[in-house]
């Protein structure tokens, strides 16, 4: 699998977004409008608009502190905006909780590492699959032929799952006794397994090596052509970002600095002048 | 049949062996008894064990599998005893089969004790932190002070139910007919009760309790219930109701704890709100962790040897306590010491090395 795509070019939506040209005949996924919450005095993200098409692989990236990660609380609704709106398939999420934006549709990954230490990779997986499979407690509890096939299926398909990463010969592995690396993929595994629409992944190549840096983004680019979903990742690493990403959001100080492609967003002077400064000061 | 179980998972194994160990253990028992071997206090010991053993099981689900610390486990306990001792009393003159009472009187038990559990945990299971453990703790004091000042008699005309909140009421006030039953006196408990509970029930719903602990846990739901456990805020990003599979846990637990009430009440002629105290939560909470948290098979051990130990330490007359506490200190020496567990890990390594993909990729880093 390659890397090359071809040179994409976004297109606006009705609103103040744009998304990749190939999307722009259905709907977006997300779309965030004039989002903002203030921590007491402190607004930590304000006016943040952004679109993301239904196949797209779109970047968040920013200085540190920019409030990358406030944005993705945000969105699975960890914290609940101070204003504005999140339309995830055209339905407004206000009001949800973390668990209900979950199965609207919206799954994560975490900047340091949560899984669940004490459980097996496989377990793991399947806690992710939570809400694909249907078993009540009763039917486990007395162990109904129902509660069989549904746990044959959700072995099944946590295997598939964890193949991706050719992960399926760690499934009975303690999750917490992984590396590093294995880790932050069974994260994405995990995530994957709530069948989302949209994947959310907090620096998925924080602590990689540059060979384990290109086989994510290998990964990244398979697992949006297999699912056919929307992905948004906060990255530092800039040939991650810049090599998959379509369209990028830059983030300073909670405001949106510049949007756009790749090739865009490395001429942005606004950009340039948030991560190296402008030289004058100096 | 070799092949499937060298397929099964170790957690699947585990489960099948404490199935098979509780079975063993109450078929050498039956022997023993049918045999003559067995002393009266041996005899009278077997009972409460059972319900000391699916007591500290459902405990565990609360503190092992859901890691919710409850202090009050014996409140539980004890409106399962008392609803289960009015229900036996209430049909004594109508049911003649012992049996059939005795399951209905745990069915009720189990039942109230599951809607006491449900009334305590929806409010406090909505919290995060510790909470769950002071409620609890006062929920066990609150539910003692009721009880003791409970008045419920049964005649022709029904269940009469006081409350002798300021102390001027007695059981006469209640007016009962000729040939009533007294059921609960206050302060007093319960006292002529017929002691209907045999050692066959109490292994039956040992097994249930087992039953249900263990495919509760290794299901959907007992995986959401630890994920909550392991990482809350995780968990929720996967799609789990939080609140909802914290309330599971924590009324099956009250439940079971009710069931085993019920039994434990019907064992006895007299009972009394006081014996369910902090004192028998704590109890029950020290065979949890030294049997191990989450760990089923571990309760049953530490339940049985830790009830059995201050009656055999009886010929140490007034020291038992104090060596009791000795014996405490040293198990959990014990089972804390680094050196102990890795000469246990190495005698099961060659166990679990067959088949096992995971130690030829991992280089052996994972021990349960």
């Amino acid at each position: 699998m390659s890397n090359k795509r071809p040179e994409t070019k976004l297109v606006p939506v009705p609103s103040v977004n744009k998304i990749p040209e190939r999307d722009v005949d259905k709907s977006p996924i997300l779309e965030a409008q004039h989002l903002g919450i203030d921590f007491g005095g402190l607004t930590a993200v304000n006016e943040f608009n952004m679109a993301i098409g239904r196949t797209e692989i779109a970047g968040l990236i920013g200085p540190n502190g920019a409030g990358k990660t406030t944005v993705f609380n945000l969105l699975t609704k960890v914290y609940q905006p101070t204003r504005g709106t999140i339309l995830l398939d055209g339905l407004d999420t206000a009001g949800k909780t973390t668990a209900q934006v979950n199965r609207m549709g919206i799954a994560r990954t975490f900047q340091n590492i949560r899984l669940f230490d004490n459980l097996s990779v496989e377990d793991n997986v399947k806690i992710g699959m939570h809400n694909t499979i249907h078993s009540g407690m009763l039917s486990s509890v007395l162990r109904l032929p129902s509660y069989w096939r549904e746990e044959k299926i959700a072995h099944q398909r946590a295997l598939e799952l964890l193949s991706l990463f050719d992960m399926q010969d760690l499934a009975n592995a303690k999750a917490g006794s992984l590396p590093y690396g294995a880790q932050r993929r069974l994260e994405i595994v995990r995530a994957l397994g709530t069948n989302p629409s949209l994947l959310l992944l907090d620096e998925p190549a924080a602590g990689m090596n540059p060979s384990e840096t290109a086989e994510l983004m290998e990964n990244i680019v398979k697992i949006r052509d297999t699912f056919q979903i929307a992905i948004l990742l906060i990255e530092h690493d800039m040939s991650l970002v810049m090599g998959i990403c379509e369209g990028i959001c830059v983030l300073n100080f909670g405001q949106i600095i510049a949007k756009g492609t790749p090739t865009e967003i490395q001429n942005n002077p606004e950009v340039i002048k948030a991560y190296l400064g402008n030289g004058k000061e100096v | 049949m070799k092949q499937y179980f060298k397929t099964m998972k170790t957690a699947t194994k585990v489960d099948y062996a404490t199935y098979a160990g509780v079975v063993l253990a109450f078929v050498i028992v039956m022997l023993c008894q049918s045999m003559g071997l067995l002393s009266r206090s041996i005899t009278g010991m077997l009972v409460p064990i059972c319900c000391y053993i699916c007591m500290s099981l459902s405990l565990n689900l609360t503190v092992g599998v859901l890691g919710e610390l409850s202090l009050g486990h014996a409140g539980f306990m004890s409106v399962g005893a008392f609803t289960g001792i009015i229900t036996s009393m209430c049909l004594s003159a109508s049911v003649s089969s012992e049996l059939v009472r005795i399951v209905l009187s745990l069915v009720v038990g189990t039942i109230f004790a599951a809607v006491v559990g449900l009334v305590v945990g929806i409010p406090v299971l909505r919290l995060r932190g510790d909470y769950l453990a002071i409620v609890t703790l006062a929920f066990g004091e609150i539910i003692k002070d009721i009880i003791n000042c409970l008045l419920v008699g049964w005649d022709e005309r029904g269940l009469h139910i006081a409350l002798n909140f300021d102390g001027t009421k007695s059981i006469d006030s209640l007016g009962l007919s000729e040939n009533g039953i007294e059921i609960i006196k206050g302060a007093q408990g319960a006292s002529g009760n017929d002691r209907i509970a045999t050692f066959v029930v109490g292994f039956v719903l040992v097994m249930i309790t087992l039953i249900v602990v263990l495919n509760l846990v290794r299901s959907r739901t007992g995986r959401a219930v630890m994920a909550i456990r392991d990482n809350r805020i995780a968990a929720e990003s996967v799609g789990i109701n939080v609140t909802k599979y914290k309330l599971i846990a924590f009324v099956t637990s009250a439940a079971l704890a009710g069931a085993a009430g019920a039994l434990f009440g019907l064992n006895y002629s007299s009972v009394s709100a006081a014996q369910f105290d902090f004192n028998t939560s704590i109890l029950v909470l020290v065979y949890v962790v030294l049997g191990g948290l989450g760990n089923m098979w571990g309760s049953i051990i530490a339940t049985v040897v830790l009830y059995v130990l201050p009656e055999a330490l009886r010929q140490f007359s007034d020291y038992r306590m104090l060596v009791y506490a000795i014996v405490l200190i040293l198990v959990m020496l014990a089972t804390h010491n680094p050196i102990l567990r890795s000469f246990f890990t190495r005698l099961f390594r060659r166990e679990k090395e067959d088949g096992s993909a995971v130690r030829a990729v991992k280089g052996g880093g994972s021990h349960e």
